[in-house]
């Protein structure tokens, strides 16, 4: 039996009341992907072994009468930048290639604890770096919608592994869009929580001030079953929040827009953004008021500095952070001959373990945080950050929840982007800013472009309002009945 | 005139520890100069007046008990290092000959 086209919420409930078991979810979607994962890619480790065993062991635990997880056989993929003890984790680096952790991320113990079945490892732009999934050391991967063409990233294994029903769920990060942008790209649901909502011990840090996990499913409330798993004070993360999670479940399970004010950021419109981009944001701003929204115009006008920002702020974080891949604890070692120095290996291994987009930015944090540059770089990046998160408090004095569209545009081919930075940055234009001042963020699915390729609509919410984001999210998705399939 | 020379890049390179080939100091070279010319643009805005943000949650210092918590073995500490020899991490030669 397929299961494929079961919602994560029906699955947990079915295997709770024992209409089907968890091996049986479990083996239907380790099959999906086994027959279509040759062409697409998502995956850079299925744990067949571990998930049936997983399974098996929620089995069990039903027949003895125990209490289940909230997700109890739920089959989750899980991007490969958070560790998993026992199972590979590369970062989509040859520099990490073959490397076992040895302890779980919280996040991936949150997963375990709430039943969740680990199926697999998705694939990835390098360290996180891209809007693509191009700029994985293990090949692209591909958008189910269009082989020929990107499915986004940096977290485009996750967003494929959901859009191609290869796992009902899945984890991705989300640093400038990583987890919105792919969503979008592939016709799937993905969150970006409050920054501190979710834990960050063992995501392998891009840019520690930016870094946030969080979940992609198919449909609004599936994605709310997740996040409220995920999410949560981690003693082992000093900058996680200690607050109670957001009531994201209870929001989904009730998106009345009535007398929500949705407010449209003005920078974020317009002819940067492809025809039926704008026209189905238009559409869906219509649905929405019809729902009983409000729709206001707000003004953001820092806005249009918040990419300059972000690529001085992101580049300076890692390449600091990557200065950990030395070659001397564990990872690639390239060039030990027994004569050369420890600055000569670490030279050559950083050479030959990084992939061109990570050289880049490592060099441009390195002279961005350099002295004599220091403040004309970082400093006033981080001024404008400061700027950017005033807009945004403006903008939360007039409307509940802010829209725009999730990306400029619909995905575009494979290799056309790929040695041209600029171009490719402007992928993220649209969701930087809420990374920047630490506020979350979901991506929907609201249409298809002319050449049927889908359309993501962003929300964004307040610090610790990401339950607005699925009442917002929840509405949005009643009203327009997105049934498309790749 | 460019934003950043070959040589800053190649100076970059080495402060990064990473042994670029001639072909791609040259790559770089071109592709951070377009870089760096677009987000020049930060030094636009953002006045004097403006205080300086490195992170969304403003957080105090944020402490622990100091009781023991179980971490990693030895063992699993040097699982996954490159080489290994009498229970330590074996890393190549510190100091120069010269």
């Amino acid at each position: 039996m397929s299961f494929s086209y079961t919602n994560a919420v029906d699955l947990a409930a079915g295997i709770a009341a024992g209409d089907f078991s968890a091996r049986e979810v479990a083996t239907s979607f380790l099959d999906r992907i086994a027959e279509t994962d040759d062409q697409l890619n998502a995956f850079l480790a299925v744990d067949v072994s571990g998930a049936l065993a997983t399974a098996d062991a929620i089995d069990a635990a039903r027949a003895r009468g125990e209490a289940l997880g909230p997700l109890a056989g739920v089959p989750v993929a899980v991007k490969d930048v958070l560790t998993t003890k026992g199972l590979p984790t590369t970062c989509g680096s040859k520099m990490l290639e073959g490397w076992i952790p040895a302890y779980d991320a919280t996040v991936t113990a949150n997963l375990r604890n709430a039943g969740a079945v680990i199926i697999g490892k998705t694939n990835m732009d390098e360290f996180a770096m891209g809007s693509s999934t191009e700029n994985s050391a293990f090949g692209p991967t591909r958008n189910p919608w269009d082989a020929g063409r990107i499915p986004g990233g940096s977290s485009g294994g996750s967003a494929v592994a959901v859009a191609a029903r290869q796992a009902p769920l899945s984890i991705g990060t989300d640093t400038g869009g990583s987890i919105r942008q792919p969503a979008a790209m592939t016709g799937v649901v993905g969150v970006k929580p409050t920054y501190g909502g979710v834990s960050r011990y063992g995501l392998v840090a891009l840019a520690s001030s930016l870094d946030q996990a969080g979940p992609f499913a198919t449909t609004v409330a599936d994605a709310a079953m997740l996040h409220a798993v995920m999410a949560g004070h981690d003693p082992r993360d000093s900058t996680s929040i200690d607050a109670p999670v957001p009531p994201v479940v209870q929001a989904a399970a009730n998106p009345d827009v009535k007398g929500m004010r949705i407010g449209v950021v003005k920078q974020l419109t317009g002819e940067g953004f492809q025809r039926e981009v704008r026209e189905h944001f238009q559409e869906s701003l219509d649905a929405l008021a019809d729902a009983g929204a409000e729709i206001v115009e707000v003004s953001c006008p820092h806005f249009e500095y918040a990419l300059a920002a972000y690529y001085l702020i992101l580049p300076s974080e890692a390449s600091s952070n990557l200065a950990k891949f030395d070659a001397m604890r564990y990872g690639l070692r390239v060039g030990d001959d027994g004569d050369r120095s420890v600055e000569q290996v670490m030279a050559l291994t950083r050479e030959a373990g990084f992939g061109p987009e990570v050289k880049r930015r490592i060099m441009l944090g390195t002279y961005a945080l350099s002295s004599g540059y220091y403040d004309a770089y970082y400093g006033q990046a981080q001024k404008v950050r400061t700027l950017i998160a005033n807009d945004f408090a403006a903008a939360f004095s007039q409307a509940d929840v802010l829209a725009t569209p999730t990306a400029p545009t619909t995905a575009f081919p494979l290799g056309e982007k790929v040695d041209d930075p600029l171009s490719m940055y402007l992928q993220d234009i649209a969701t930087i800013p809420a990374n920047l001042a630490g506020i979350p963020g979901m991506s929907v699915p609201v249409g298809l472009d002319d050449q049927g390729l889908p359309i993501g609509l962003q929300f964004m919410a307040p610090a610790m309002a990401d339950d607005r984001l699925y009442v917002a999210g929840g509405a949005l998705e009643a009203a327009i009945g997105w049934e498309a399939r790749p | 005139m460019p934003a950043i020379s070959r040589d800053e890049v190649a100076h970059l390179a080495r402060l990064a520890r990473l042994d670029l080939s001639d072909d791609e100091l040259s790559h770089y070279a071109e592709q951070l100069d377009v870089i760096l010319t677009a987000v020049t643009r930060v030094g636009e805005v953002a006045a004097q007046d403006v205080e300086p943000m490195s992170h969304p949650v403003m957080l105090d210092n944020v402490f622990r008990a100091d009781v023991l918590q179980p971490g990693l073995t030895a063992e699993e500490a040097l699982s996954a290092a490159p080489a290994v020899e009498d229970s330590r991490f074996r890393v190549p030669r510190i100091l120069d000959e010269e």
